[in-house]
């Protein structure tokens, strides 16, 4: 009886009509996480790639950070969907008899392609020749550990270093598509679902990726300071800079097509429009007009816009891109959340709405989804202590530059 | 080739024969006889334990209440549709008990007074007023409801 | 058998575009009426049984029988969120004010507050799965676990399903649940186990007013055809193209 305790609360929150079964809200927060973090790697891999493919200089600093930003969210992407599934034991399923007329069914594969032939790959070539000089200087573990990653290929001659990178660009020429597969390929897993008329759109799959680049772009521009702080360096404002005029097209654009969903929302007015319009201005208040819109989109618009004429001091600008990165990584949060979430408070009649409280304990819980906000940050921090992108040979003459 | 392809290559390949290997022997015996599923699936569907014995069963002992039930308006009814599943009770010679209800709420289920309810279809009363206080089957009996008892 | 001859010859033409345009666009047009009468996998072998259900809302007076008897037959949780089937009661008002409730699915009855004078409409709504023939559930389920059987009726593997309730969420009737114990997807099997040894659902068999109808698709002279062709029926959601053969008779605007 007591494991219904909470249906029997939503019960008595239901507001007109649902279908019975309809009172278990299906997706919760780790759903909610899924696309998140899964929007954090491809963003912080287009990051990654605006150096090497498109040739910004000025984000050299940030290359490998983002890439290992990228694989360390990337490692635990799936680990919410796992968590969240009724039987987790049998995930091996989607491998295995993957139903190719699902959009779910194709994520083991897609995920596989980008974190074996692409992030994986890439990191390798990148930091191989590293490797191979770290292992002769290193002692103990670190030594062993530097031996077996560069997988027993110590050859470290101009022709073979040569090949790494031109391998490592067609890597990231892969790459590219790759991450907008990976994240336009979730959104489409929302965008498919017709019975759901606040999911069902064509334009799902590119708000996914746009969002997803603005959160993952907002999240190296974080890191990138912290990283900073914690090694007591001051951050390259130019490299800074660069990053947030990258993050003003970006979000102006994702906000363009977010806008354009909703006013061709409004504009058709179908079936479901009332009880849609009644979901923003109720339900999603909060989370949808106040913290993804004005909070998440408008105020960090407002200031990446200003300071693309006009600069403050270094002191103030980095104090207000910490604030940016922090209010767009909430904003996103939350898109993610007025979508997943937003798309089950309304019953497919039509007719009412269910309520959705965040459990504290349990496999959708509050505590578990913490658990995967800190492992991230945690393997994050262990490659940066095994792969320190500040002492690697390119990066040396940078470094001294920096001091 | 470059060295490091000379060691990849190699790799990728044993990762995919082994995730070959594994499909091979993970993907269950009868899937996709006939489709994307485990065809045997259907046949373990078919044997779940069924709970309901259906009329014709009930008349095979009670026919002389079956046949008093199907000479009017109550003719449409099932056994089991106020005594419950009885499929336990009919192939155990009675050992488990049906239900015999003999509240008011199961008959007021059809016949309290109720405008989503078409009068053409069923006889209503207002539950609250009508004898209140009072078993519906002290007067009326459900097997044969045309008849007023004493 | 004029009609007939008219439909082959229209479905030969189709045949002839769909061999020239070729891939899944054609094929999902080669029979876009049949959908409602006719089998989905071979619309020529009729040899064989492809179920489909009819409720008559005009009969149903709302009793919840039905509901009850699914819940004992088939081990659903007796908890209020959990239905293979649930009964709605629609009371439209006066003022064209639409009201639509289903305490507990209907298995406890139903109150009506308002009196007749002020009820512009009123009626009963059984819902369970509408065992669609191009279901959305079965589509998007990623391992396989949903399926429709050859004669028509679309059930879960307990044994293969991962949980993950994409299903749930890409039905659009509301009509799968998690099982709380199992942790698997469960729905209305259309007591599979019982039609396929010659009887009939837990439903229809409590139902008493004969509301309830389940039959075969590809039996021209069977009892579901003679009723769709006596009457004119509709399916929830047609918009969705879901390929419903659940067939509601009276089935009015409201009802979503």
């Amino acid at each position: 009886m007591e494991e219904f305790n909470h249906l029997y609360e939503m019960l008595s929150q239901v507001q007109g009509y649902v279908y019975p079964n309809e009172v278990d809200l299906q997706w919760g927060l780790l759903i909610v996480q899924y696309p998140y973090l899964t929007g954090l790697v491809a963003g912080a891999f287009i990051t990654a790639s605006l150096e090497r493919v498109f040739n910004v200089k000025a984000l050299k600093v940030t290359y490998e950070l983002s890439l290992l930003t990228a694989l360390a969210f990337l490692l635990v992407a799936t680990m919410p969907l796992i968590s969240h599934l009724g039987h987790p034991e049998r995930f091996y399923e989607i491998m295995i008899t993957p139903h190719l007329t699902s959009a779910m069914a194709i994520f083991g594969f897609v995920y596989l392609w980008y974190l074996m032939v692409v992030l994986l790959l890439e990191i390798w070539f990148d930091y191989r020749r590293d490797m191979v000089l770290w292992a002769r200087e290193a002692k103990g573990l670190k030594k062993w550990l530097y031996k077996i990653l560069t997988l027993g290929v110590n050859d470290i001659s101009p022709k073979t270093v040569m090949w790494d990178n031109k391998i490592g660009y067609f890597i990231t020429v892969v790459g590219i598509p790759s991450a907008f597969l990976l994240h336009g390929y979730v959104g489409f897993i929302f965008g498919s679902v017709k019975a759901n008329p606040w999911w069902s759109s064509v334009l799902m799959p590119v708000i996914f990726l746009f969002s997803a680049m603005v959160s993952g772009i907002a999240l190296i521009m974080l890191v990138y300071m912290v990283v900073s702080y914690v090694r007591k360096k001051k951050p390259d404002m130019l490299a800074l800079d660069t990053i947030a005029k990258f993050l003003f097209y970006v979000i102006i654009l994702d906000f363009t097509l977010e806008g354009l969903d909703q006013i061709h929302r409004i504009y058709e007015a179908e079936e479901s429009f009332e009880i849609i319009s009644m979901l923003v201005s109720g339900k999603l208040y909060i989370t949808l007009i106040v913290v993804q819109v004005f909070l998440g989109t408008i105020i960090p618009l407002v200031i990446l816009g200003i300071f693309q004429f006009y600069k403050p001091k270094d002191s103030i600008r980095r104090v207000l891109y910490l604030i940016v990165s922090l209010l767009i990584l909430v904003g996103i949060f939350f898109m993610r959340w007025n979508v997943v979430i937003g798309g089950q408070l309304f019953s497919k009649s039509f007719y009412g709405f269910t309520g959705y409280k965040t459990l504290i304990v349990g496999s959708e819980g509050l505590l578990m989804a913490t658990v995967w906000v800190i492992v991230p940050f945690s393997i994050l921090a262990f490659l940066l202590w095994l792969l320190p992108p500040w002492k690697k040979l390119s990066s040396k003459e940078l470094t001294e530059a920096e001091s | 080739m470059p060295p490091q392809l000379k060691r990849l290559l190699p790799a990728f390949i044993i990762f995919i024969l082994l995730f070959l290997i594994l499909k091979h022997f993970l993907t269950p015996e009868t899937f996709g006889e006939k489709g994307h599923y485990r065809y045997s699936s259907i046949a373990e569907v078919q044997q779940t334990q069924m709970k309901y014995a259906g009329k014709d069963k009930c008349n095979e002992c009670h026919d002389d209440i079956v046949e008093n039930l199907d000479m009017d308006v109550h003719a449409g009814l099932s056994c089991e549709t106020c005594h419950g599943p009885g499929l336990m009770h009919a192939e155990n010679d009675g050992e488990y008990e049906i239900i015999i209800p003999s509240e008011r709420e199961m008959c007021a289920l059809c016949h309290s007074m109720n405008v989503s309810r078409s009068t053409r279809e069923i006889v209503q009363v207002n539950i609250l007023e009508h004898n209140s206080g009072k078993k519906c089957i002290d007067c009326h009996n459900p097997h044969m409801p045309w008849e007023l008892k004493e | 058998m004029g009609t007939k001859r008219v439909k082959n010859s229209r479905r030969d033409f189709l045949k002839k575009t769909a061999i020239v345009g070729g891939g899944a666009i054609a094929a999902s047009i080669l029979n876009p009426f049949d959908a409602v009468l006719i089998a989905s996998e071979d619309p020529g072998d009729k040899s064989k049984v492809w179920w489909a259900y009819v409720i008559d809302i005009d009969k149903c007076i709302g009793c919840g029988r039905c509901a009850n008897a699914c819940k004992n037959e088939n081990d659903v949780p007796k908890e209020p969120f959990f239905f293979r089937t649930w009964v709605e009661q629609y009371t439209i008002n006066n003022n064209h004010e639409v009201h639509v409730e289903s305490p507990n699915g209907g298995i406890d009855g139903f109150d009506q507050s308002l009196d007749k004078s002020d009820v512009f409409k009123s009626f009963f709504v059984p819902k369970m799965c509408n065992h669609c023939h191009k279901s959305p559930c079965v589509q998007v389920c990623p391992v396989g676990a949903t399926y429709d059987t050859p004669d028509g009726v679309v059930l879960v593997d307990d044994d293969y399903c991962i949980g993950c309730r994409y299903c749930v969420q890409a039905c659009p009737y509301g009509c799968r649940y998690i099982h709380p114990e199992k942790k698997v997807a469960d729905k209305c099997t259309l007591c599979y186990h019982r039609i396929s040894k010659g009887k009939t659902t837990a439903c229809i068999e409590v139902c008493p007013t004969g509301a309830r109808m389940i039959g075969d698709l590809n039996d021209d002279k069977g009892p579901l055809v003679k009723f769709l062709k006596k009457h004119n029926c509709l399916v929830l959601k047609p918009h969705l193209n879901t390929g419903s053969k659940l067939f509601y008779n009276s089935l009015n605007a409201e009802v979503r």
